[in-house]
């Protein structure tokens, strides 16, 4: 059950804002992603990050190019794609266990046996004991260990993650970035996962994409050749390897940062 | 409206006294250990108890201060038609009101027993109510997951309610005669309308988030309806049923004015006939008591389907 290939060839994006103007979110991005990699993805605010996810997912169609996941063109929603949204996706209406179990629902397994794997899975993520709450009952940290949960339970051959530990204290995403790697040395599915922490991107990724200020472009990719298994990610950033990628990486990624701040700001 | 939270508040507060109860009967091996962390715990019981008593004194203000209202408005009019200061040939008087709504019950109308003619308004505004919101339901959410056949019906839709719908019950009684079926016409006619628009208004109103994550998910068309859907719109269709049923009843009161052989309305109009405002205001209040009642119902079952919800700040605070 390993990862599929993500491919992303010359897309561009465009939307129709409410004013009636066209506006160009990405510009002819193309990068891969090789099946089993775990590639992040790091840029200023607004480059259009979240935006090539749902290109990717299927949700959203590319204006001009192509997304290809598994060999197979992207059109509509992508199979075997697990997502963790940016903001809250949950069903408020839903229990903790029937908010797990729902992947499995959709794809009619049987519900004895859905309800089953959703305790595990709710188990594996810590939270035993939290199955009948609704998720306004629980902490941000905990809401989010919901939604790996339910990304991870249908076995995902490719797994899209937006800025996921994002809302986090730094001590639960240290712990949280954890449990991921581990998950994700278990059963290697490709990997597309954004941040705004560089720290984040490099302890975890093969490859590392930084995105120009909008309209997003991909401007460099730099590939972490930091062997695995790192061990604990609070420990590698202070190794000597770690540390001249992140000083590379970030003289790249500051002038973007520069931009986007001074656009928005109107400097 | 949050006074109905007093149940599961008060149910918490005795919790609370039990286990301080509890406390209060340990063993003599414990009793030490029991006496070491008292200061600590007696303090927590203190504050606990402390906020129950604010709290019920709280409740009970307000409860004093509605039960002087009711009695400054009945015992003002009372009053004020007893003196001759406001003339009770019009406006009646609730001693007389009372009156009325005994003999009412022990010598029954001019059209049968009281109880019959409460049921037959009743029966008229409930099956017009569950006439009303079923096809609401059904139109609202078709249309909102429609946008075509949104787009193409709007035209007729705004038509529709911009017709003063009272009128309808004119054309219903002329089509189907006095009997029940134009009654719950009318009925289910007002409170379509209001289920219709929340049930529309509740689809479109989906958090896209949540609709994207089932998507991804694997949620089939059927399945996205099922699980994402209709429980967020039925956030906006049980807010619509506190109201209508209020609307129902009317449906039902004013079918009966218009012309029918039974019912509440009837009555109304037969005292409206005979210059008796005892029997108008007799019969108007038990149609309020009727409303409530139905309401409190519904509260009920809104608050049973809504448990998932985060609970009002005001709600909240109170616990
Ligand atoms: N549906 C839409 N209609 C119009 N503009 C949109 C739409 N979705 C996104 N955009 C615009 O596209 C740009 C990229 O948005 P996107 O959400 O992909 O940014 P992002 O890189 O994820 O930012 P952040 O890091 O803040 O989450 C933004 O300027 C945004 O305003
Ligand atoms: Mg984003």
């Amino acid at each position: 059950m390993a990862g599929t290939a993500i491919e992303i060839r010359d897309v561009t994006k465009r939307f129709l804002t409410p004013k009636g103007e066209v506006f160009t979110a990405i510009r002819d991005v193309t990068f891969a992603v090789e099946p089993g990699r775990f590639c992040a993805v790091v840029g200023p605010t607004g480059c259009g990050k979240s935006t090539t996810l749902s290109l990717v997912s299927g949700l959203d169609r590319p204006s001009e190019g192509s997304v290809w996941v598994g060999g197979k063109e992207v059109d509509g929603i992508t199979d075997g794609v697990g997502f963790m949204f940016q903001a809250d996706a949950l069903l408020p209406w839903k229990t903790v266990l029937q908010n797990v179990a729902l992947g499995l629902i959709f794809r009619k397994v049987a519900k004895k046996e859905a309800v089953e794997r959703a305790r595990d899975w709710i188990r594996r993520v810590g939270l035993a004991g939290f199955e009948d709450r609704y998720p306004h009952q629980l902490s941000g940290g905990m809401r989010k260990r919901v939604a790996m949960a339910a990304a991870w339970i249908t076995e995902p051959r490719v797994l899209l993650m937006d800025e996921p530990f994002g809302a986090l204290d730094v001590q639960t995403k240290a712990i949280m970035s954890n449990e991921l790697m581990q998950l994700w040395e278990g059963s290697r599915p490709s990997v597309l996962f954004i941040t705004h922490d560089l720290e984040e991107a490099i302890a975890l990724a093969d490859r590392v994409v930084v995105m120009t200020s909008s309209p997003g472009a991909v401007k460099q990719v730099f590939d972490i050749d930091i062997p695995r298994p790192r061990g604990s990610v609070q420990e590698i950033r202070f190794g000597s390897r770690f540390l001249e990628l992140h000083h590379e990486i970030w003289a790249t990624l500051r002038d973007e940062v520069e931009r986007a701040y001074a656009r928005t700001a109107g400097v | 409206m949050h006074s109905t939270n007093d149940g599961s508040s008060n149910g918490m507060l005795s919790g609370l006294e039990q286990a301080s109860q509890s406390a209060g009967r340990l063993g003599g091996a414990q009793k030490a250990l029991h006496d070491r962390i008292a200061s600590g715990q007696q303090s927590m019981d203190e504050r606990t108890h402390q906020a129950s008593v604010a709290f019920r004194r709280r409740k009970l203000k307000v409860w004093g201060a509605r039960l002087a209202i009711a009695v400054i408005i009945i015992g003002g009019w009372q009053l004020f038609t007893a003196m001759g200061w406001v003339d009770k040939f019009f406006y009646a008087q609730p001693s007389g009101i009372w009156n009325r709504l005994w003999d009412y019950f022990q010598n029954g109308t001019e059209f049968g027993s009281y109880p019959d003619q409460i049921k037959t308004t009743m029966q008229e505004a409930l099956y017009g109510f569950l006439i009303g919101t079923g096809v609401g339901i059904v139109m609202g959410v078709a249309l909102g997951l429609n946008r075509f056949l949104a787009e193409v019906l709007d035209p007729f839709i705004k038509v529709v309610n911009a017709i003063p719908r009272i009128v309808l019950g004119s054309i219903f009684i002329v089509a189907f005669g006095i009997g029940l079926t134009p009654k719950v016409l009318l009925a289910a006619v007002l409170v379509f309308f209001i289920v219709f628009f929340n049930a529309f208004q509740g689809v479109r109103e989906v958090d896209r988030n949540v609709l994207n994550n089932a998507k991804v998910l694997g949620a089939s068309r059927w399945h996205v309806i099922r699980h994402v859907i209709m429980p967020s719109a039925m956030t906006w269709i049980l807010a619509s049923l506190h109201s209508a049923f209020g609307f129902a009843i009317v449906g039902a009161v004013v079918g009966e004015v218009l012309g029918a052989q039974q019912g509440l309305g009837l009555l109304i109009k037969s005292a409206q006939g005979n210059f008796d405002p005892y029997g108008v205001f007799a019969n108007m209040f038990v149609i309020a008591a009727l409303v409530l009642i139905v309401e409190f119902v519904i509260e009920r079952v809104e608050r049973r389907l809504m448990a998932w919800r985060p609970k009002v700040q005001s709600e909240a605070v109170l616990v």
